[in-house]
């Protein structure tokens, strides 16, 4: 007996709220970019400046008294979290983690080696089992490179991609998966306000993932439109498009569901580090799979599509894999 | 479509062996590891023990060594970057040029008349002459101390600008000089830099030059990014000493007030050495490579007024003798006296070719820091909390891993096996380039393989998902998995190209950590479409060809 996730023969009718799901859609990416002017991102050091300090300790973690510690070392605006890992708390382990967000210091560029030093002494006081397994300090000049670089880089892998698709599809195509790109950068970057979690360097490397992941799943779904739009010249596009998303929806389910394992297992056990990560790709893979059907797919459906494919074929460059299957 | 060639079968079957063998050493890392650092220490020729040889001996010699380099974020370690002020040294270099200019014009006083240093602006040498009218002789003088820039941009230009303002000769530093001296300061820093990196003996530490003026540091396995600050700005030193006698004999009576000290290249030379330096590193100011009088490289060096004092004293009196050049302990050259050098510069002439005076001219400056470091970014990773990220991270694949398995043939069968074959020698693929490319897996790395594994099944997914559509369409098992295979290959090319464009993006722009993701995430799209195209094919291939089944369920 076949575990089935998808039943065989589906024949749902994927636009009959397409209305709805679009508006929804665009509801929630202004929510996000109100919600990122409203509250912001917690950008983590890489892109604002300053230091963190990872404690492990035997005793549990005060942050009140460590707060009182490093009070009179007029450091500015210091943030302490208690780091919490569910790995640990899965297996019981004793967990007394705690990250400590220091401002840049004005004038200096990294922290200098004074800084850190009284910042250990004056915690030491408070737990002498204090060990410090990680000290991240970044300059002010860095940092704003490090945006600079990291916003560019999702441009051009936005553009790279727009440009791609135009070759391999037709326009109309390229604008539907990049209505569907930008849709899951903006909600991630909402969700990442909402929630408040750091927004560093790493978190970068995830939206890009995240745009090649639901780009590979938007494709498949257009591979499918384009191999039937050849088959069925005379059927309305609602339909071509709504039978190439049925025929896929078995696929786009199971590797949806192997990548979120994959994803959760990461998340659950993969240690506190990479956390925020994970949470990025996870919630990048589920908005990833809704939106290239009901973003890509629907403005591909208002945008209308050429259908007389075999003459526009001839001559393109980037097509020789369009034939195969003709 | 289903059938292979021989010669393509193994093709398929070497390139998957060739990359699990490569990828094995990696199952015993601890183990391959102290074997590489055993064999790298024997071949430096130090004696040899019992111990390193068992060591070495670990791991047998016809195995691949290769292994992932791990990053600092699993190692444990410090990352620094660090930025070299270069404009620090035009101030000193201008005002090294001061003997010299007065020197050429004293020579001239009965046309220039006296001379009087000006102060002012640190990047310019101004010097008053009491006759301007003889102005422009005296520029002309001044301009024959000027020097060809040794540039490859820049032929032709020399290294100092001279011009007259009103009854003042300015010296400036030419533009394609600033821009040598740059060059200079930073070659001197990174070496200097590595030097000291490289004294305390950590393993593969990352010194990189980046940009302009930016160093990058990274050093596994030491304590604290303070620790390696600390290293960093500690100064060589640098001493000239007279020689007294050479020798093999490490164990020679030395007299009272002697030293032995090695040679740099030839550890088995010894020198005797007078115990006093003549000049030590604080007296040099600059050191460049140049060429003698015969056009044979040379290496010319500046020393501060009161080193050139002495230098000069002791160059009158000791002509035909030879002086140690010592850095460290370790004597780099020891040229012998031509002539009395005055004026504090001179030139070192001996056995050298162009690579040789660049090399020991940075050697040189290399006593100190040439300009101030400031620190842009540093970074410490604590070993326990590398180890811990492995545990987890390896924790993390292995359960993802088996959860996939189980996924895949719970919902195709046999043909999931299939997949799930290819899947593990896809890891295979992706461990086995990792360590032919030498690259850096980082904590973001094994992310990039955990998202692997749940993607690599996507192409097999869009295969099996046709195939059953091809079979509920009434075709044949044969022509079923032939069309699935064809009609799903486009797809397949699609997504993962697009995926492999974001990866590329993410490696070009990225740095550290995120290139270590780019690296697996791209490698992973390669080997997923290679396992699932051909591996998993061939795989059905054989299992058709020997079973001939009249139906099939995938």
């Amino acid at each position: 007996m076949r575990l089935k996730l998808v039943p065989s023969d589906t024949s749902l009718d994927f636009f009959r709220l397409s209305k709805l799901t679009l508006g929804a859609s665009a509801l929630a990416m202004i929510a996000s970019v109100v919600l990122f002017f409203m509250m912001d991102l917690n950008y983590g050091i890489d892109f604002r400046g300053g230091t963190t300090i990872r404690t492990d300790a035997q005793n549990p973690v005060d942050i009140v008294a460590y707060r009182a510690a490093l009070q009179p070392l007029g450091l500015g605006d210091v943030s302490i979290t208690q780091v919490i890992d569910p790995a640990a708390q899965l297996t019981g382990a004793v967990s007394n983690v705690s990250q400590i967000r220091i401002e840049a210091q004005a004038g200096a560029e990294a922290a200098t080696i004074d800084t850190i030093k009284s910042v250990k002494n004056a915690l030491i006081e408070v737990d002498p089992t204090m060990s410090f397994p990680q000290i991240d300090s970044v300059g002010p000049k860095v940092s704003g490179e490090l945006i600079q670089t990291a916003v560019i880089a999702v441009i051009l892998a936005i553009a790279a991609v727009l440009f791609y698709i135009w070759l391999r599809f037709e326009w109309q195509f390229s604008v539907g998966a990049v209505a569907a790109l930008v849709h899951d950068i903006v909600l991630t970057i909402g969700i990442f306000s909402v929630l408040q979690i750091k927004f560093d360097l790493a978190i970068i490397a995830a939206l890009l993932t995240i745009v090649g992941y639901s780009l590979n799943d938007t494709v498949v779904v257009f591979d499918r439109v384009r191999e039937n739009l050849r088959k069925y010249k005379t059927k309305p596009l609602k339909d071509v498009l709504n039978m190439s998303i049925n025929e896929t929806l078995s696929r786009t389910v199971m590797t949806s569901l192997t990548t979120l394992i994959a994803l959760i297992s990461l998340f659950m056990l993969g240690g506190d580090v990479i956390h925020g990560f994970v949470f990025a790709m996870i919630w990048g893979v589920v908005v990833g799979t809704y939106s290239s059907v009901f973003v890509a797919s629907a403005i591909l459906l208002r945008l209308g599509v050429k259908r007389d494919w075999d003459k526009v074929n001839d001559g393109r460059a980037g097509t020789q894999f369009a034939d195969i299957d003709a | 479509m289903l059938q292979f060639s021989k010669t393509k079968k193994l093709l398929i079957w070497s390139v998957c062996a060739i990359g699990i063998l490569m990828a094995i050493p990696n199952m015993f890392y601890t183990t391959v590891e102290q074997s590489n650092d055993a064999e790298a220490v024997l071949e430096t020729g130090v004696p040899v023990t019992p111990e390193l040889t068992a060591l070495s001996e670990q791991w047998p010699s016809w195995m691949p060594s290769a292994l992932v380099n791990l990053g600092l974020d699993l190692r444990g370690g410090a990352h620094l970057l660090a930025e070299v002020q270069v404009g620090d040294v035009y101030a000193e270099r201008i005002d090294s040029y001061w003997p010299e200019v007065r020197d050429a014009l004293r020579s001239e006083r009965e046309t220039v008349g006296t001379i009087r240093r000006q102060d002012g602006n640190d990047l310019e040498l101004r010097v008053r002459i009491s006759k301007p009218v003889a102005m422009e002789a005296a520029v002309a003088k001044v301009r024959t101390l000027a020097s060809p820039v040794a540039s490859l941009s820049n032929v032709g230009a020399h290294d100092i600008d001279v011009s007259s303002d009103g009854e003042d000769i300015v010296i400036r530093l030419s533009e394609a000089e600033r821009l040598a001296t740059d060059q200079r300061t930073m070659a001197q820093s990174l070496e200097i830099i590595r030097r000291r990196v490289d004294e305390a003996g950590t393993r593969e530490p990352t010194i990189l030059r980046q940009g302009d003026r930016r160093v990058l540091i990274q050093v596994p396995g030491i304590g604290s990014a303070e620790e390696l600050k600390e290293l960093i700005g500690k100064t060589a030193k640098l001493t000239f000493h007279p020689v007294l006698g050479r020798t093999s004999d490490p164990e020679v009576r030395l007299q009272s007030r002697q030293i032995l000290l090695p040679d740099v290249e030839d550890k088995s030379v010894f020198f005797i050495l007078e115990k006093t330096a003549t000049i030590t590193g604080d007296h040099l100011v600059d050191a460049q490579p140049s060429f003698d009088q015969n056009n044979r490289p040379a290496i010319s060096f500046r020393l501060n007024p009161t080193g050139g004092r002495l230098f000069g004293e002791y160059t009158a009196n000791n002509i035909g003798q030879a002086f140690a050049i010592v850095l460290d302990g370790e004597v780099l050259s020891a040229p012998t006296i031509q002539s009395h050098i005055p004026g504090g510069s001179g030139i070192i002439t001996g056995q050298f070719d162009v690579a040789g005076t660049t090399k020991l001219a940075i050697q040189l400056r290399a006593g100190a820091l040439p300009a101030k470091v400031t620190y842009l970014e540093e970074r410490t990773i604590g070993p326990e909390l590398g180890q811990d990220s492995i545990d987890a991270g390896a924790l993390a694949c292995l359960v993802a891993f088996a959860a996939v398995l189980i996924f895949m043939v719970l919902s195709y069968g046999l043909f999931g096996v299939f997949a799930n074959t290819a899947l593990i020698i896809n890891v295979g693929l992706i461990f086995g380039l990792l360590s032919m490319i030498g690259a850096t897996l980082t904590l973001p790395g094994i992310a990039g393989i955990v998202l692997t594994i749940g993607m690599a099944v996507d192409a097999n997914v869009l295969v099996f998902e046709r195939i059953r559509e091809e079979l509920k369409g009434g075709k044949n098992p044969v022509r079923a998995i032939e069309l699935g295979y064809e009609r799903a290959f486009s797809a397949i090319i699609d997504a993962n190209i697009t995926t492999l464009i974001a990866a590329v993006i993410l490696f070009v722009m990225g740095s550290g950590p995120v290139r270590g993701f780019a690296i697996t995430l791209g490698l992973g799209i390669v080997t997923s479409v290679f396992t699932a195209i051909w591996v998993t094919r061939l795989l059905i291939s054989i299992y058709m060809g020997r079973r001939r089944p009249k139906e099939i369920e995938v």
